[in-house]
């Protein structure tokens, strides 16, 4: 590390003011904080810190999300050796399909939503900000995997522009920036964004895995079968119990429910996440789900899904956990956050059930409870306000 | 008598603790310094100027708004040196001493408590809400509120610190009663108490920042807008009591030196405004490799100092910390050391209880300054009914409004100094608060 430490030494100068690389002075203080915590000491006030940071807060986030990430590697190959008739393939070969279908998207997230921080950074000779680390590994989870990555590339500059950078960067936006990118991909170009189409990558992969697709193959989605479901019954290729396992079609990261309770567990153990929104989340939609289920009618297929399916089927457990737990765009008050992440439930839910252009209301239930987050906050604080004003006067 | 429990807030379990009770002399100083600055709110105007002699207990300088308050020399002797800053902002005001014991200016206890009080040099010694500044002479407090403990990190005992003086205990209330319309009130901890003094006694149960008189404030009676209040602690208390018996301020105080970075953590008897040379000499621990941190008062409140430096007001306390432990860490935010200190669960120590392990803490900031991303982790500081991450960002956005109605009124610095220290962010949040308060007094005079 020595050898490491004295190379940044030497090449640091370059990278200062007035040095040759002077523009990358923000990347070089990133990748040189990344490696070496910074010796600096407290100026002002405390003269101890914790040695939590946002790295640390971040890059936990990271890890939760790894299970995922694996499991979804591996669906993708599963679903793809399905869909061309081969699904004697091996494990290894699964994992390999899904492996190299995904590196591409990552590295589209990473280098475009990295690149617009870094050079935000560089404007404001600021210190690059962690917020992306977490955006750029859930931008590929949540993403169709058929996305062509130009579309992904053009919806992540999209997001991080307009949802992050405008609002001054991490930790000031309203909206949480993949879904953004997300909620940009479905709406420009729906076309690809949704159908059977989208969810099962049928083509090889940098020519790994060619086949061609198997006669009778379908790639929808559990919740794609529930909106065109015909009938008084429900007729569904797939169980609550293959959900729960997660080898079904869907985006990459939101299928498997036991990799995302892995990443739960993580994120509430490690105390990133609050338990107050993950709980009510799961709460809101079960409450919603039974009702639906009570009045169950065929008019909207959704409504005959047993609650247990509702939470397993689609991204809802992936945004319960993942999306709606994000801190910035959240209610930040306790109070607040019981009732936000109950209402993300009970409208994901009420999307998914009652209207029937979009068959899963997940993304959109988030996003509307982020516009929501800072009033349900300003109700909560206001009754702190109000009992001040009472003591006041009551003196 | 209430017991108040209180939950929320953090003991840190640093190492360089006092282990033994006994209090020594500590080495003559060989000079004295006022402060300006550890009287937040009083501008000097020098009443002595460089070269005059001074008696122990006589004034010094006085607030430029407001005559009546006097700050006093501790000892005997020259104005030696008053040293400025920038824009000639007095920095301190150093004294000689001439060693004479007896010259010591003595006041008619029979005199009017309050005009004592300021005569006397004590008053810049409390602490008012709104503002937590030196109290306005003109305002009668609605209640005052003493403290008898310091919970701080590596804090002295004020049982002990207080030792013999605790019988003025009850003259002070008895004088200090007489200045408010409500009640004193005295906030100790569980392990000792002082009962029939007058006062109304309350018993804190729980983590630091439960001595802080501001939250104990909030826990007994919160200051409202247009309300008064007065903070002291119970040693100061003891000096009132002592004024009013003896007719003489009694300028010596015990001191705790403390931390990882002195030989033999142990209690010291001094002069107020003596040298921290005085104190630290042959004691600090010498390692070239590890520079020092000497700070006047505890890691959380405390100034940082060399030491040429002096003691600094409440005048009990002296840290001494490693200003870098571990130079160039290799990715340490990525660390799975369960040595690696936290007080989160991100980090491992936890698993094995190492958040209450005694540790040695250095001065690194461990992360760069970010904006405000995690929630609720102030809140978890703070025991007061209290949004505090609203009512930074009110501070920051200095909306007065929003100040006034999140309650800027019932807080002081250090009650976010905890805070400060467990912030994932790392924002100077008592900087924030005091120009927060500041700004606010300003706006409102």
């Amino acid at each position: 590390m020595k050898a490491l430490r004295n190379f940044m030494n030497k090449i640091k100068p370059h990278f200062q003011q007035g040095g040759k690389f002077s523009k990358l002075e923000s990347v070089f203080d990133g990748m040189e904080t990344f490696l070496f915590t910074p010796n600096t000491t407290s100026r002002s006030g405390v003269h101890i810190h914790d040695s939590n940071d946002m790295k640390r807060t971040m890059i936990t986030v990271v890890v939760a999300l790894l299970p995922c990430l694996l499991f979804a590697m591996y669906n993708i190959g599963y679903q793809h050796f399905r869909a061309i008739g081969m699904p004697e393939a091996s494990f290894v070969q699964m994992f390999i399909f899904g492996l190299l279908a995904m590196l591409p998207v990552i590295v589209v997230s990473y280098v475009v939503g990295l690149g617009i921080e870094f050079i935000g950074a560089q404007i404001h000779h600021k210190e690059i900000q962690e917020g992306f680390l977490v955006t750029g590994i859930l931008i590929p989870l949540i993403v169709p995997i058929n996305t062509p990555l130009w579309m992904t590339a053009v919806a992540t500059a999209f997001a991080v522009i307009f949802a992050k950078e405008i609002f001054g960067g991490t930790g000031m936006n309203i909206f949480n920036v993949a879904l953004i990118t997300r909620a940009f991909l479905f709406f420009s170009y729906p076309a690809e964004m949704s159908g059977d189409k989208a969810f099962v990558m049928t083509d090889s992969a940098f020519g790994y895995g060619a086949g061609t697709v198997a006669d009778g193959f379908s790639g929808a989605t559990p919740l794609g079968e529930v909106a065109t479901n015909v009938g008084d019954t429900l007729n569904l290729s797939t169980s609550t119990l293959d959900a729960f396992i997660g080898l079904i079609p869907g985006s990459p990261g939101e299928t498997s429910m036991i990799a995302i309770l892995i990443g739960a567990a993580i994120l509430l153990i490690t105390g990133i996440a609050s338990w107050r929104v993950m709980l009510s989340v799961f709460a809101g939609g079960l409450s919603m789900g039974t009702i639906a289920n009570v009045f169950a009618t065929p008019t909207y297929p959704a409504s005959m899904l047993d609650p247990l399916a509702q939470l397993c089927f689609g991204g809802f457990a992936f945004a319960a956990v993942f999306m709606a737990t994000d801190p910035v765009t959240g209610a930040r008050t306790k109070i607040g956050q019981y009732i936000y992440g109950f209402l993300i439930g009970v409208f994901a839910i009420l999307i998914r059930v009652y209207n029937g252009g979009y068959p899963e209301g997940a993304m959109l239930a988030v996003l509307l409870m982020n516009a929501f987050a800072p009033l349900i906050d300003y109700c909560v604080v206001q009754v702190n306000i109000n009992r001040r004003l009472k003591r006041a006067k009551a003196k | 008598m209430a017991l108040i429990k209180i939950k929320r807030g953090f003991d840190l379990n640093l190492k360089g603790k006092i282990t033994q009770e006994e209090v020594t002399m500590a080495h003559l100083s060989q000079d004295y310094a006022v402060v300006p600055d550890d009287f937040t709110g009083i501008i000097p105007r020098m009443e002595k100027k460089e070269g005059d002699t001074v008696a122990a207990g006589e004034a010094i300088y006085h607030d430029k708004n407001d005559e009546k308050i006097k700050v006093t020399s501790p000892v005997s002797g020259i104005v030696k040196n008053v040293v400025r800053g920038d824009r000639r902002k007095i920095m301190a005001i150093v004294i000689e001493p001439d060693g004479n014991h007896d010259n010591y200016k003595t006041f008619d206890t029979k005199e009017n408590p309050k005009v004592l009080l300021l005569e006397s040099g004590l008053w810049p010694m409390l602490r008012q809400r709104p503002y937590d500044i030196v109290p306005n002479s003109a305002v009668r407090p609605r209640d005052i509120f003493i403290t008898a403990f310091d919970s701080a990190p590596l804090a002295p005992s004020l049982q002990l610190v207080l030792g013999e003086d605790k019988k003025y205990i009850t003259k002070a209330i008895e004088v200090l009663s007489t200045m408010t319309d409500g009640k004193v009130y005295l906030g100790f901890p569980t392990h000792y108490i002082i009962d029939n003094t007058g006062a109304e006694v309350n018993i804190f149960d729980g983590p630091h920042p439960a001595g802080n008189a501001g939250v104990q404030v909030a826990q007994i009676k919160p200051v409202n807008k247009g309300e008064v209040v007065w903070t002291l602690d119970i040693v100061t208390a003891a000096r009132i009591g002592k004024l009013f018996e003896t007719g003489k301020v009694d300028y010596s105080t015990t001191i705790a030196v403390t931390g990882s970075g002195v030989k033999v953590p142990r209690y010291l008897r001094a002069t107020m405004g003596c040298r921290l040379q005085a104190l630290l000499q042959d004691n600090l621990i010498d390692d070239d490799n590890k520079p020092k941190r000497i700070i006047s008062g505890n890691v959380l409140t405390g100034v940082k100092e060399n030491i040429d430096g002096y003691l600094h007001s409440p005048y009990r306390h002296v840290t001494v910390i490693n200003e870098v432990n571990k130079k160039d860490e290799f990715m340490g935010w990525a660390s799975l050391s369960p040595k690696k200190y936290s007080i989160y669960r991100d980090f491992t120590s936890w698993i094995l209880g190492g958040r209450h392990k005694e540790v040695d803490l250095d001065a690194k900031l461990n992360g760069g300054e970010r904006a405000i991303v995690m929630s609720g982790e102030y809140d978890q500081m703070l025991p007061m009914d209290i949004y505090a991450e609203f009512l930074i960002k009110a501070i920051i956005a200095f909306d007065i409004d929003k100040m006034e109605q999140l309650g800027i009124y019932e807080v002081a610095p250090e009650d976010f100094a905890l805070a400060e220290y467990a912030d994932t962010s790392k924002l100077e949040l008592q900087r924030i608060v005091r120009e927060g308060l500041d700004k606010m007094r300003a706006e409102m005079a």
